[in-house]
């Protein structure tokens, strides 16, 4: 790109927009509202707001355009090919978006009369039957909120079984070190003590390490299977199988569920609860950062102390159990968060699951697997890969490829971002060095991880050729350059203050 | 299959580069015992136009709350959202983006979170704002965890106004923990001595403002009472839009302000999903969960925004993180934020006044039924009402269900154990209730009562 400088800043389509504080012109208004009759004051009890709150006013052409400016310096499934390792960056179906907005469905308030929302529960019910039928685990927990989550529900299951069978010594959880951070801060919400095991060189479960470790004090073990390398748990019947021998329990960690949803049953890996990371397997919008969903799926042992609320058949219609009286048997743990559950996340799953069917799911767990390998295979003789194949659905390489060039897998990253890509997950897991996470995902076709490959051989190659300069500069085509996280952290500006923000 | 590109040749030749027969080879790490073949028994995928059909019946099995006359809050407010809302959140580049991780393409959502901890900070009356939790109450259980990490101290005190859920989802995060958390009994005449419990081993009083009856009253000799014995006080707010009127949490000495933030922006979801604000003191900012965008500047001097402060988050800090939260509510925040944008300082007045006016509107044409009693003395746009003659409010509720009319939540739906108040009712007032809903649910209960 040639190097001008505009005047205004801008860079034709890259548009810099300033914040909304900076664009406030006061008495502006981006909603038509009748002027309200004078204040009751007495039914204020005197606690009328007495100095103006200090939000901007700004008109609805303004707001459009901020927002659209914005959405323009974001880069999105939509926008390209977005390997990012270990979060399932795969197309979102429109039609999800459809349903998720038909009036009989967003405009239910979660309190009316359940009469009045059968519709709402059988949402609920039909999503849960087929979490049920895809993992053949028999009972679910539908509320948790995301995927740590329904990490903590999982682990407060396990809890409150072991303290009703007079088993509440068992305070220890055993996590390969290769797990997601979540996983021990789920666990330690929990009051357990977290007792890492160590991965052995093929990239899994220490099997011997973690049985030394088995005893009468071990709550569950966590595992996340196919594990953050990539690799199916060879082990993972044996794994199981100590594990119930100990007493404890399996928790598994269904992050990367995807890469076997429609081809392998949950429940035949011994597993006793697994959360499913809705926002991933049944490709729900991750937005950004949320909102996403984590329903638990439980064993029959674990399933009396799953939490409320829960939907049950009753009758010729679905009730809503909100206490734990209204149902018999029940021994809930508790509530872990307000109203039924991710309810508008639920619908654009169901309707994924929906559209896909079980044949549809299977063949999307291929084709990940099968995405995942043909990019290890492109890949694997100017990368290097951190473990032998067949991976399943994303590839695992390190930095050895970049000893001695001074760029470091960072710099790699940033340079694919000038290149159009978003990168991959960087020093994630933490089990090998300067790791590079790649996951395809099944809605990218091969034209597109040709184009991918091409790029990443050749940026290997420029690497090893002596460009340190250039990839330390990069990106230079992006809406910021690369920020200064040291700044950010020593000196935190956290909000927009009069005077005190600099300019855009 | 419409969402996967890839042909069977494609799929050959795929193969082929691998240097494997056929994809079973690329799954000979799952043990025999677990290679499924054929045993789902599940029902196989289906076109948009039966997708559709199948949602659409479902929908015409509900009674949707624009159909009816419509009063239901109890945490969850049904306002208008504006058309532009939802259009600008439909787009592709902040639909299908991922937490901001690569700052350089990622500085729409930087920058409107950015502006979302602002615009938190501001309506709470507080300093600082992270970027938002699932809902109000795991945000709520949160701030409790929070505030006895900031004090060293295990005792929670919640209020009996506390919505119920908030106060069930706090003793749930807590229960397995070395933290107490005491909740006092259900409190609709806002009678309850809060300030003669707080002692030196409490770690935080929680309130909520306007609390689950609908009540507001000043937090200030609450707060005192806190401050005096090193206790924190933190204040949830169920319905944001009551801070367009209403003096701020902040304003009367709160330590950290929790919210839900449902009512902006999008709609009532069935509940879910929600938005939770959580907002403090600068001096408590490296004690609060959750994620956090600050202001930086790029290579070239540019101003920019990052995700900051995260050795407090799971991923570096493990089990000694502040939470084990990764996600936050984006999408959600951004429909906050952008809702907020369109009212602004002017709009938001305008429209707290207006659903205060219609809530006092509604108590002065509930007066003309006898024995019918408004319980606060004090409300925003919600308050509880005790029925004549001790009459079940649930049953009242599913009459006029059946008459097509959402008259409020019964306060049994929340406290089943507790017969005194299966005589109260909620009932919300915003301004999506029109004169006619109004006449149309008095004239029912003067038929009904």
């Amino acid at each position: 790109m040639p190097d001008i400088q505009t005047v205004s800043g801008n860079r034709g389509l890259a548009i810099e927009e300033k914040l909304i504080f900076e664009q406030s012109s006061p008495g502006r208004i981006g909603v038509d509202l009748p002027e309200p009759p004078p204040v009751d004051l007495d039914r204020l009890g005197g606690l009328a707001r007495k100095s103006p709150i200090g939000l901007p006013d700004l008109s609805e052409p303004q707001m459009v355009r901020h927002y659209t400016r914005l959405s323009q310096k974001n880069y999105g499934i939509d926008t390209g090919f977005y390997p990012l390792g270990s979060c399932t960056m795969k197309h979102n179906p429109r039609l999800s978006e459809k349903v998720a907005r038909l009036p009989g469905l967003t405009d239910l308030h979660p309190f009316q009369p359940q009469s009045t929302v059968q519709g709402a529960l059988e949402v609920i019910d039909t999503l849960a039957f087929w979490l049920k039928g895809l993992t053949g685990m028999p009972a679910i927990a539908m509320s948790p909120a995301a995927g740590a989550h329904g990490e903590w529900c999982g682990l407060m299951a396990i809890r409150a079984c072991h303290e009703d069978r007079g088993q509440g010594h068992r305070r220890r959880v055993l996590v390969p070190e290769s797990a997601h951070g979540t996983n021990p801060a789920s666990a330690a919400m929990c009051g357990f003590t977290v007792d890492p095991v160590p991965a052995t060189a093929d990239g899994r479960v220490d099997v011997a390490a973690l049985k030394a470790k088995l005893g009468d004090d071990v709550a569950c073990i966590m595992v996340t299977n196919p594990n953050t390398c990539g690799l199916f748990e060879t082990d993972i019947l044996e794994i199981a199988g100590a594990t119930h021998a100990a007493g404890a329990f399996f928790y598994c960690d269904g992050a990367n569920y995807n890469a076997i949803v429609g081809r392998v049953k949950i429940a035949d890996l011994g597993v006793d609860c697994m959360h499913i990371n809705l926002h991933k397997t049944f490709s729900t919008p991750h937005g950004g950062g949320g909102p996403g969903a984590g329903p638990t799926v439980l064993s029959a042992e674990l399933a009396p102390y799953a939490p409320l609320p829960f939907v049950v058949h009753d009758g010729d219609g679905l009730r809503l159990v909100e206490h734990a009286e209204q149902q018999a048997g029940a021994k809930p743990f508790g509530r872990v968060k307000g109203y039924h559950g991710q309810f508008g996340v639920f619908i654009r799953a169901l309707a994924y699951i929906l559209s896909m069917g079980a044949d549809g799911m299977r063949q999307a767990s291929t084709d990940a697997v099968l995405n995942a390998n043909y990019l290890l295979a492109g890949l694997k003789d100017v990368l290097t890969a951190s473990f032998d194949g067949p991976c399943m659905h994303e590839c695992l390489f390190d930095d050895r490829f970049l000893k001695d060039t001074g760029v470091t897998t960072l710099d790699f990253a940033k340079m694919l971002i000038d290149e159009g890509f978003h990168p991959m997950t960087m020093y994630f897991p933490l089990v090998v060095h300067g790791a590079l996470l790649m996951e395809p995902t099944e809605t990218e076709s091969r034209e597109t991880l040709d184009g991918f490959i091409a790029v990443v051989r050749a940026l290997a190659a420029k690497a090893k050729a002596g460009a340190a300069d250039e990839f330390k500069a990069a990106p230079r085509l992006t809406p910021r350059r690369r920020l200064d996280e040291t700044l950010a952290a020593r000196t935190p500006v956290l909000r927009w203050k009069a005077g005190s923000n600099g300019a855009g | 299959m419409r969402y996967l590109p890839h042909t069977d040749a494609d799929r050959r030749a795929m193969l082929a580069a691998i240097g494997v027969r056929d994809v079973d080879q690329l799954f000979v790490d799952v043990p025999a015992a677990a290679r499924q073949s054929a045993s789902f028994a599940l029902p196989a995928g289906q076109g948009e136009m039966a997708v559709e059909r199948a949602f659409t019946r479902m929908a015409g099995r509900n009674l949707s709350a624009g159909c009816a006359p419509f009063f239901i809050g109890a945490g969850l407010y049904r306002h208008h959202v504006p058309a532009a809302v939802d259009q600008l959140l439909s787009r592709g580049e902040f639909l299908t983006a991922y937490t901001p991780y690569q700052p350089e393409v990622s500085q729409g959502t930087l920058q409107y979170l950015f502006e979302f901890q602002t615009q938190a900070a501001l309506l709470t009356g507080m300093e600082v704002a992270n970027a938002s939790m699932y809902d109000g109450a795991t945000a709520c259980a949160e701030a409790a965890v929070m505030a006895a990490r900031v004090t060293r101290r295990r005792r929670i005190l919640l209020s009996g106004g506390l919505h119920p859920h908030y106060r069930d989802t706090t003793g749930t995060v807590v229960r397995y923990t070395e933290l107490d958390a005491e909740a006092l009994a259900p409190d609709p005449l806002g009678v309850e001595d809060l300030i003669g419990r707080v002692d030196s081993r409490t770690a935080c009083v929680v309130v909520q403002y306007p609390d689950f009856f609908g009540s507001i009253r000043d937090l200030r000799p609450l707060a005192d009472a806190c401050h005096a014995e090193g206790a924190l006080l933190v204040v949830a707010v169920a319905e944001p839009v009551a801070l367009g009127l209403i003096e701020s949490p902040g304003a009367m000495g709160a330590d950290i302000v929790v919210a839900e933030g449902q009512s902006l922006g999008m709609g009532l979801q069935f509940g879910g999903p929600g938005l939770g604000l959580f907002a403090t003191r600068d001096k408590f900012v490296r004690q609060m969960p959750g994620r956090i965008v600050g202001q930086t500047l790029d290579q070239d001097g540019r101003r920019g925004f990052v995700l900051t402060l995260s050795t407090r988050e799971q991923h570096i800090r493990r089990e000694k993180a502040t939470s084990n939260i990764c996600t936050n509510s984006g999408l959600c925040a951004l429909a906050f934020t952008m809702h907020l944008t369109l009212l602004g300082e002017t709009g938001l007045g305008r429209l707290a006044a207006l659903n205060h006016a219609l809530a006092v509107r509604l108590e002065g044409k509930l007066r003309a039924i006898g024995g019918l009693k408004v319980l606060p003395g004090a409300y925003f746009n919600e308050f509880a009402v005790a029925l004549p003659g001790g009459r079940d409010a649930a049953e009242l509720v599913e009459t006029l269900a059946a008459r097509g009319i959402l008259a409020g939540v019964p306060a049994s739906r929340f406290y089943p154990g507790w017969p005194e108040l299966r005589s109260v009712l909620l009932l919300a007032a915003t301004e999506t209730c029109s004169e006619a809903d109004m006449d149309a649910l008095v004239s029912a209960l003067t038929e009904v009562l």
